[in-house]
């Protein structure tokens, strides 16, 4: 009886999961593999037409760069604020969670179009260059990679040094006090103590950013073009601009086995190096 | 916490916010100005610009269908994903624990794989008319949300309050309604608050799910942008961070920004 009331409550979220997500997405697979007898390369030839391309190797190639780029730096710059941050008086504290929480709840398409504003070529960085006489002519940054790059850290390094000021708050202040009545400077209580028991939660935050910066959307869109194309505009492009569907699902099921693969080896990764754990 | 931070890390972090704050007080100015293209700093100061969101009916269109799919969709998920989130606390012995794996499906696959994905079985193969699908496409999107927001308030919930309403006589669905949705009300509030703001911001997954005249506002903006360069799409920007600063002032009033934080 307990047993069936438990089913009966979880199961609408269940079907709905089950049926609306599961099957479409496992549809969206099973369309990645080609005829038997179609090609050389028989059920894998749409694969095979994927990473044949050189246009479409090199943006997945692109994706996985500015992907790297974005993670490493929102890391760092996530780590210096989180770990200032955490280390404020409260009042101080609560005013620069609430700085950082409000540009992540504004959405993607506002922050990227922020981005469009300032590098244009009328935009304010081409003023200041040309003002300052770095340049005499505007420069053309919107449609390169560094466009994306910088729009991207904008939009993930809110949401880093919220999941690291979590972390790093959760450290317990009296390994610190441990350390340095033990005569370890700041740098060394840092280095020793704080970073080693942080990993796990910088791998946390560093696995949601490379997988929401690999599957972006709006950011490389507005700020990449088609110049910049990663894989999630050529998902779009593929699926409405070019019809191609079938080449459309093989770049969908790409970007799927990259997220679980790099969630599944990260997880297991962060459990290796937790230290308290071991 | 009496360690004192070096000047250079606080520098650094000025920097940082800065860079964070700076291009949204751009966009400010940017809506402000008297042009017909995007400036900084403003040229001349007038609000015809938000007036003019009014004026094209795509933008009224889409604002109305944005709401619609936040609202409905924040709803449905919460009546199946508060059962769900009960069901995972309080028959945790009876239940696989795939299934939890299962809920978090949405989150960890990537959201235009999905609306790819639902363009294709629900959309065209089965035939469901475009809003329907795009209201499955934003309830899929934050049922995850509610289902983790809801079983963290459940976690800190005591179940043998429930127990002892029901030893009193008390029938069971009467106590869920009576007992034990009162005590996760603040879980709910937040699940709501978290739904809504995840929904009205889409991109991904509203991208594929979008048709002829069915828009949302954020798709909309995407599309505006490619033909005109003008200050509205800055006034809308505007229109909509007034919007999350007064979510953000009522979450704080009532519940305390940590819930957001997390």
């Amino acid at each position: 009886m307990k047993r069936l009331a438990g089913w009966m409550l979880a199961t609408p979220a269940t079907l709905m999961i089950a049926l609306l997500l599961v099957l479409p997405v496992a549809a969206t697979i099973g369309m990645t593999f080609g005829a038997p007898g179609a090609g050389t390369w028989g059920v894998a030839q749409p694969y095979a037409d994927f990473f044949t391309s050189g246009f479409r190797r090199r943006v997945l190639w692109r994706t996985f760069e500015v992907a790297g780029w974005v993670t490493v730096i929102s890391l760092a710059g996530g780590l210096v604020t989180a770990y200032v941050v955490s280390r404020c008086p409260p009042r101080v504290k609560s005013i620069l969670i609430v700085l950082a929480v409000f540009p992540l709840l504004t959405g993607v398409v506002v922050r990227s179009f922020a981005w469009l504003v300032l590098l244009g070529r009328q935009g304010m960085v081409n003023n200041v260059l040309q003002w300052s006489g770095v340049t005499d002519a505007p420069v053309a940054m919107l449609y390169t990679q560094g466009a994306v790059i910088v729009a991207m850290v904008y939009i993930f390094v809110p949401l880093m040094v919220l999941v690291l000021v979590g972390v790093l708050e959760n450290i317990p202040e009296d390994l610190l006090q441990a350390s340095s009545s033990l005569g370890a400077g700041p740098v060394a209580s840092f280095l020793q103590v704080t970073l080693p028991l942080a990993v796990p939660g910088l791998i946390v935050g560093a696995v949601l950013v490379f997988t929401a910066s690999f599957t972006s959307y709006a950011t490389p869109h507005l700020l990449g073009g088609t110049r910049q194309m990663m894989m999630g505009t050529l998902l779009h492009q593929q699926a409405m601009v070019a019809f191609d569907w079938p080449g459309a699902a093989v770049v969908a099921a790409i970007m799927l086995v990259v997220i679980v693969a790099t969630v599944l080896l990260m997880t297991r990764l962060a459990r290796r190096m937790n230290p308290m754990t071991t | 916490m009496s360690t004192r931070i070096h000047p250079v890390l606080i520098f650094f972090t000025v920097l940082i916010y800065i860079f964070l704050l700076g291009p949204l007080v751009i966009i400010f100015g940017a809506a402000l100005s008297d042009t017909t293209y995007l400036t900084f700093p403003p040229q001349g100061l007038t609000l015809r610009w938000f007036e003019n969101i009014w004026n094209i009916s795509a933008f009224r269109r889409t604002i109305v269908t944005s709401l619609q799919m936040a609202f409905l969709g924040t709803f449905i998920a919460l009546i199946i994903g508060i059962p769900a989130a009960y069901a995972l606390n309080r028959h945790r012995v009876t239940l696989p624990a795939s299934l939890s794996t299962l809920f978090v499906l949405p989150i960890l696959v990537p959201e235009i794989v999905i609306g790819f994905s639902l363009l294709r079985s629900v959309t065209v193969e089965a035939g469901v008319p475009v809003w329907y699908a795009l209201l499955i496409g934003h309830t899929l999107l934050v049922l995850p949300y509610v289902i983790r927001v809801v079983s963290a308030s459940l976690a800190s919930f005591d179940f043998s309050i429930e127990e002892a309403a029901i030893s009193l006589g008390s029938p069971p669905a009467k106590t869920f309604f009576t007992i034990v949705l009162p005590n996760i009300r603040s879980g709910m509030i937040a699940a709501f608050i978290l739904s809504f703001i995840t929904s009205i911001n889409d991109v991904s997954i509203s991208l594929f799910l979008t048709g002829p005249g069915i828009s949302t506002l954020p798709i909309q903006l995407l599309a505006h942008m490619e033909q005109f360069f003008d200050p509205t799409i800055a006034s809308v920007s505007v229109v909509l961070m007034l919007l999350t600063i007064l979510v953000m002032v009522i979450v704080e009033r009532t519940l305390g920004l940590a819930i957001v934080a997390k």
